[in-house]
Parts: structure tokens; C-alpha cells; sequence
């Protein structure tokens, strides 16, 4: 048993699954599957377990197996008036959306998806079990190897089952429309969810108690909407907030995450490369963690 | 000439008078905020990022370890030295070199004060989150090597989540930029894996802070219990009810009758416990937390519901919550504070235990801690000049440990392992944890040259090329 509790026999079972051989590849709800490049064909297919193991709502955290979907996830939460705020397809699964560590288009108001982390078991080349973080809401016991592994697809360990931080559902969630400028309002605004921008519409989105949000939105002028617009899926650049200013606004293909500079586009972005300092520590953190590159051999992280 | 004449000297070439080996410099940097003690055989003082990758460069020469160190006011040992490292203190890197209100960002290096930073910020509409206690003196390097909370963490999260890029001279003097300002950095999150890591990974010598707006409305309330069991089940029923306010804080009988007669907030010297809840934001959201916290008080038995005024009362109360470890002094002149955290719902449960476990050592508890997240931080007062006091407050400190552990807790909140709690690390990991934690470790310093011995027992470390031993005085 491990120190920090029980390992439920779900993870002891992909921990077998996993094993110490052969190349595998982990499959969640393929909702992201084109990030990092086909895996390996030859390689096995291992799925994490699934299920929500607990959810505290008076502590607001809940343990799920990686495989988890966000669909079951936010059905158990919801019971208890509480969410996770990934914002991905809710065929995606908890551990899937981790490994690779993109946020949702409210991270404005809730921060990157790293931050809900609170602890990880992960399975590691060996096929043993590693656990990482603190099952409570604050914790500094330890290296942080959950940062780690969050964003890292799988090739440093597969993720199997995760504690999460949870937040209440807000009373009330608006989205307006308009074409206001967006950077007036992330300007004007106290802590927006969203700011959605093609270079000509803008779609924001408020949340809070409902006289807040009212008052919020008489301030814009802008119209009530149904909710964000659909994202382009083909590509996703990053670059830093200001330099959003700099998209050309003849071609609306893309739209822009105000304040955050993701911006979604039609066509793939290319992987953006690391400095050579860095990439030869991410290099070497492979070559530790998973020596025989057994672990979803294909896709890359990392890009010199 | 002795080889530790032969490396001063290389220092002293590179930084003049800034490197030093007086007694007084060794003294005050051989120690920390915690009762640990060593001895430093040089100290450091660079300025500029140039500096701190020479220093490296010189101590790699001579094979000798480096400590990095802030404002030395962290609680668990981690900017004590042991191996005899050169210490390398960033107090004189105390610059805030831009603020980018575009991209809500402030470039500063490591020796600027949190709340010096939170001073230039504030006229600007925006502050630096995270707030320890000790935030008037404990520095922006500091907070990233323990990755540091404070109160208002409960609702905006800890300094990793108000970190967007460190720039770091590494263990092999190599300097290099981890994280940036950008969305999404490209490869591994080195920078959150960097966050916390103790100063075992390398020296932070530029930091890129984000900035917090700040809140429109604030509203700050003293609730007073009879029965300290009401107030902690107040917290708990508090967040159930759906609410996170930036602050939640707990101090019972002991901790309210001292803070009273040293700040005179006009703190109920009466209560068996007092709540400081502060609810920000809009003043929609505010106001509504202001009724939920009212009502669940009300369903829990509360006394008094004070709301401050004006901002003054709000710093009265305020002063009372953060100089409530100094004011240990009017019962005992020394302290131990520890730091641990259990799920909320066992705050009463493991708060019980504490007092009886203090009660066995012929000790006093003060309790003054974060609710909201169950951070508990028990205050052991004692006597120093007591025979053998010491060796009662650690093995209480020991007790409290597992007790917070068998609950469902962990070994700390926001002070870190360091030293204190270095062999309690197998308390709450597997060895194999912890040999998969020392592994990513030792990729970005294979031979230990930076704060060695920190963090993890010997036992799970690959490799230990300073020796093993805590030095005299200094306890683990």
C-alpha cells in the first residue's frame, strides 16, 4: 500500500496492462489525437481506467480514473453544483486532456488545467506505479513531477489515475456578441471567463451572480448569444497576449483567446522548437523516464 | 593556501567586498526562519544574473556545493547550509526591471521584496497574489524556490499558478529561460517542475510574475465561536455551500488572546475561536458571500459577525491574522511553527489532537492557520533555555506530522521539506516515488552542487557527493 492511500486495483490492473515491455501507446477519446503526431502504429493500445472514484464536495476535489470522460466527470460533479472548467469535447477523457495540457477557452477566469491538478499515479516504463502531488487542495510535499506530466503525451509516464480541484458552477454564465474592441474590454472588465476575437466579432463571456453579470453586460454593447462560436480545429498557435494585436484581420479563419494569445486556426501550426539548454533537459528527462522509448513512441514533445 | 583560501579568493577577484567571510555574514546566513542551524564557510552577494553564473562557474572549479538564498525567512531548513555549500544570497538582485501591463506580466529579479512588488503594482490596478505572512521581507525568489501561498491562495492558488517564465543559472552554469510569456510553451513544463524545487534545480535569477487585477469590492468579517468545533465546521459547510472567498482563516482561543493584546484589533478575547473570512470581486458576488457566510454562521452557532467598515479596520483585522507569530513572544520567547495540511473535514479532528499531543509534551499550541484550504499551521511556544526543550518540541512536531498524515493529509502547505521534513518524506511516498522524484532531479543536477541534501533522504538519492550529515546542532 502506498503511503498515500490505498491504490485502487483499477490502476494496479493498468499498471499490469502496462507492463515493463514492448512500445505502448495510451488511448483517451482521440478528441486530440492529431497533437504530437501518429503514434507508432505497432505500438500496443493500452486504455487507463475509468470511473469516479470520489468526490468530496466539502473538500471540492474528486478522484477519477485518467480514462475518465469529461461527459462522466461533469455529470458526477454536477450532482453537487460543482465543475472542473476543462471546456474540451465531452468524449474526452481527464487523462487525455492532461497529457496534452491544453487549456479550454475559460482559462481566462480559471487559469491554466495544470493548476486543478492536486495528484497524479502514473505508470511508469517499468510498469510500476508512481505517485506525484497530494490528494488536498494545497500541497508542496515533494518535486512537482504532476507539472510534469501534464502537457508530456504520455511519454514520460502513462497517467492513470488523478485528483482534481473543483470549482462551484457560477450562478449564472452569459455570452454576448458584438464588435466591440476586445482589448477595450479585457481592459474594462474584472476578471472576464472568456474573450473570444476573429478580427472582426468578439464573443464574451461573463460569469458570476446573476446582478453582477447584469451589470457587467450593460456596460458592453453587445448582444446576447448562445455560447462561444465553433473553434477551429486545425491548428493552435500560442504566442504572448499583446502580440495579438499583430493578426491580420483581412482573413477571420482563426479566433483569438484575448489575454491568454492562443489563437485557433484552420490550418495545422507548426510545433514551436525549445532552446537547446532546454531541449537537452527534456531530452534527458526521456531518456530517465522512459529509457527504451517504450512509451507512445511516435508522437514528440519535443521539437529542437 | 587551504582550498577554501583558493576559491575565496576566486570570489573575491570576481566580487570584490560582495564576497564575504566575516563572522557576522556566517552567522546570520547559516541560519533560517527555522530553529536549523549550520555554518557557511563563504557568502556571496551578485547583482546581476552574469555574477550569479561566475559564482557557479568558480564553486564547480573547486568542487564545492551552492545555496541560493532569499530574504531567509522559510520555516522548514532549506536555505540552511549543510555539505558546506558557498551561499549565494540574491539580496542585493532586488530590481523590478519592467512592468507589461499589455501582457500582465512584471519582470523582476529574485531579491525583490513580495510586497515591495505589491506596492509598485498597486497604484496600477493590480497586485501579486500570492501573500505570505512573512510578505514584507520574504522575496520573490523565495516564494518560487517553496513555491509559496498566503491566505488569499484559496481563491487565486499558489505561486506556480503566478509564474509565466523563470530565467535560471543551472546546476552546470548554463543559463537558460523556462516557461514564457506565451499561451502555451513549447516541450515540458520545466518551469512548473523548476516552482518548489527548493533551489535543487538550479538558481532563479529573473522571474516573470503575473498580475492579479485587483478586486472591485472587498468585505472583510470577524465571526467568533464559543466552541472552536463550530468554527471549523463552518469552513467546511462554507466551501460545501458553493462559496471560495479569497481568504478563510482560523485562530483559536490562545492565538486570539496574545494577537489581542499585542495589535488591540479589538479581536473577542472571549471566543473559543475566531474566523476572518474576506469575500472579493464584484460587489454583486461579494455581497452574496457576505449573506451565505452570514447564514451558515448562523446555522453553526456563531456569536459576533463583525464586518470592517473601511479599509482600516480591514488592516486592523488584517494585522491581527499576520503578526500573530511575533506576538508568540508574549507567552514564550521562542516558537516552532508547523505547517501541514488534512482535508477540511478533519480540521476539528486533527486541531483535538494537536492540544493533547502538546498537553503530552508540556508544551503550549497556538493555532493560527488557512481554513479555507485546511492548511494548518500549530504554533509550539516554549523556552529555549528549558533543559532538553528541544528535543520535546520535535518529537511533538513529529506527532503532529502523522497525525495530519493519518488523516488524510500531507507533510506541508506551503513551507516545504527542506531539511525539517526531509526524513518524513517516506511518510507519504513509496521509495519508488521518490527514487522517480530524485531521477528528474539528478537530470538537472546529476552531481548535487545545488542546495545538496535538500528535499529527499539520502537513502532514495542516486548519488550524495557531500556527505550525509546534518551538522551539529541542526536537526532533522
Amino acid at each position: 500500500m502506498s503511503p498515500l492511500g490505498a491504490v485502487p486495483k483499477e490502476v494496479h490492473q493498468f499498471a499490469a496492462e502496462v507492463g515493463p515491455r514492448d512500445p505502448v501507446t495510451i488511448v483517451g477519446g482521440r478528441t486530440q489525437w492529431q497533437v504530437g503526431g501518429a503514434p507508432d502504429r505497432s505500438a500496443r493500445e493500452v486504455s487507463a481506467p475509468t470511473g469516479v472514484w470520489s468526490h468530496q464536495p466539502e473538500e471540492m476535489t474528486v478522484r477519477c480514473g485518467a480514462g475518465t470522460t469529461l461527459s462522466d466527470l461533469s455529470e458526477q460533479l454536477a450532482l453537487h453544483g460543482q465543475m472542473v472548467p476543462f471546456d474540451m469535447a465531452p468524449s474526452a477523457t481527464v487523462g487525455g486532456v492532461l497529457s496534452v495540457g491544453q487549456s479550454g477557452f475559460r482559462r481566462l477566469r480559471y487559469g491554466h488545467i495544470r493548476d486543478l491538478v492536486l495528484q497524479i499515479r502514473h505508470v511508469d516504463h517499468q510498469g510500476k506505479i508512481v505517485t506525484s502531488g497530494g490528494p488536498t487542495v494545497k500541497n508542496v510535499s515533494g518535486y512537482d513531477l504532476c507539472r510534469l506530466l501534464v502537457g508530456s503525451l504520455g511519454k514520460l509516464g502513462c497517467l492513470a489515475e488523478v485528483t482534481l480541484r473543483c470549482l462551484p458552477v457560477p450562478e449564472t454564465t452569459r455570452w454576448l456578441t458584438g464588435t466591440m474592441d476586445p482589448f477595450e474590454l479585457y481592459s474594462i472588465l474584472y476578471r472576464p471567463s472568456s474573450i473570444l476575437w476573429n478580427g472582426k466579432q468578439v464573443w464574451v463571456c461573463l460569469e458570476g451572480v446573476s446582478s453582477d453579470v447584469a451589470a457587467e453586460a450593460t456596460l458592453l454593447d453587445l448582444e446576447e448569444t448562445e455560447g462561444p462560436p465553433p473553434l477551429p480545429t486545425g491548428g493552435r498557435s500560442s504566442i504572448e497576449p499583446k502580440d495579438l494585436k499583430k493578426l491580420s484581420i483581412d482573413d477571420s479563419s482563426w479566433i483569438a483567446e484575448i489575454g491568454i494569445g492562443v489563437t485557433h486556426t484552420e490550418e495545422p501550426t507548426p510545433v514551436r522548437p525549445v532552446s537547446e539548454a532546454n531541449g537537452s533537459i527534456m531530452r534527458e528527462l526521456e531518456n530517465r523516464l522512459d529509457p527504451n522509448g517504450r512509451l507512445n513512441p511516435g508522437r514528440e514533445v519535443v521539437v529542437l | 593556501m587551504s582550498p577554501d583560501s583558493k576559491l575565496f579568493g576566486a570570489l573575491r577577484f570576481l566580487l570584490g567586498d560582495r564576497a564575504r567571510a566575516g563572522d557576522f555574514e556566517l552567522g546570520l546566513y547559516g541560519r533560517d526562519g527555522s530553529v536549523l542551524e549550520g555554518r557557511p564557510s563563504i557568502v556571496c552577494l551578485p547583482v546581476d544574473t552574469e555574477e550569479v553564473r561566475q559564482i557557479v562557474a568558480v564553486c564547480r572549479q573547486h568542487d564545492r556545493p551552492f545555496l541560493a538564498r532569499g530574504s531567509g525567512t522559510g520555516l522548514a531548513g532549506g536555505a540552511v547550509p549543510v555539505g558546506d555549500p558557498v551561499i549565494i544570497a540574491t539580496a542585493k538582485m532586488n530590481k523590478i526591471l519592467e512592468v507589461d501591463l499589455e501582457n500582465r506580466i512584471a519582470w523582476v529579479e529574485p531579491g525583490v521584496l513580495n510586497l515591495d512588488l505589491t506596492k509598485e503594482l498597486t497604484p496600477l490596478g493590480f497586485h501579486f497574489a500570492p501573500d505570505p505572512s512573512s510578505q514584507q521581507v520574504c522575496s520573490i525568489g523565495g516564494n518560487v524556490a517553496n513555491n509559496s501561498g498566503g491566505p488569499h491562495c484559496l481563491a487565486y492558488g499558489v505561486t506556480s499558478a503566478h509564474v509565466a517564465a523563470i530565467e535560471v543559472v543551472l546546476p552546470d552554469g548554463t543559463v537558460t529561460v523556462l516557461g514564457d510569456l506565451s499561451a502555451d510553451p513549447p516541450g515540458y513544463d520545466l518551469r512548473g517542475l523548476f516552482i518548489g524545487s527548493e533551489g535543487t534545480m538550479g538558481i532563479a535569477t529573473k522571474i516573470a510574475v503575473r498580475l492579479t487585477p485587483n478586486p472591485p469590492a472587498i468585505r472583510t468579517l470577524l465571526l467568533d465561536f464559543a466552541d472552536v468545533r463550530d468554527g471549523a465546521a463552518t469552513v467546511s459547510a462554507i466551501i460545501a455551500a458553493g462559496l471560495i472567498p479569497a481568504a478563510l482563516e482560523m485562530m483559536d482561543k490562545r492565538a486570539i488572546e496574545i494577537v489581542e493584546a499585542f495589535v488591540n484589533a479589538g479581536y473577542p478575547t472571549e471566543a473559543d475561536a475566531v474566523l476572518l473570512v474576506e469575500l472579493d470581486g464584484l460587489p454583486g458576488g461579494v455581497e452574496h458571500g457576505v449573506e451565505v457566510v452570514r447564514s451558515v454562521a448562523e446555522r453553526h452557532e456563531v456569536g459576533n459577525i463583525r464586518i470592517a467598515a473601511d479599509d482600516e479596520e480591514r488592516e486592523l483585522l488584517w494585522k491581527g491574522r499576520k503578526n500573530a507569530f511575533g506576538a508568540v513572544a508574549r507567552i514564550k520567547p521562542d516558537y516552532y511553527l508547523h505547517d501541514t495540511v488534512v482535508p477540511r473535514g478533519k480540521l476539528v479532528e486533527v486541531l483535538e489532537k494537536v492540544y493533547k499531543i502538546a498537553d503530552a509534551y508540556d508544551l503550549i499550541a497556538v493555532n493560527v492557520f488557512h481554513a479555507g484550504d485546511g492548511n494548518l499551521h500549530p504554533i509550539l511556544a516554549y523556552d529555549s533555555d528549558e533543559k532538553g526543550v528541544l528535543e520535546r518540541v520535535h518529537a511533538a512536531g513529529r506527532a503532529i506530522v502523522t497525525a495530519s498524515i493519518e488523516a488524510g493529509g500531507v507533510l506541508s502547505g506551503e513551507h516545504g521539506i527542506g531539511l525539517e521534513k526531509r526524513d518524513y518524506m517516506g511518510m507519504l511516498f513509496t521509495a519508488h516515488d521518490m527514487a522517480t522524484q530524485d531521477m528528474v532531479r539528478e537530470v538537472f543536477d546529476p552531481e548535487g552542487f545545488a542546495n545538496p541534501l535538500k528535499v529527499l533522504p539520502s537513502g532514495s538519492r542516486c548519488s550524495d557527493s557531500f556527505g550525509q550529515h546534518v551538522p551539529e546542532g541542526a536537526w532533522v
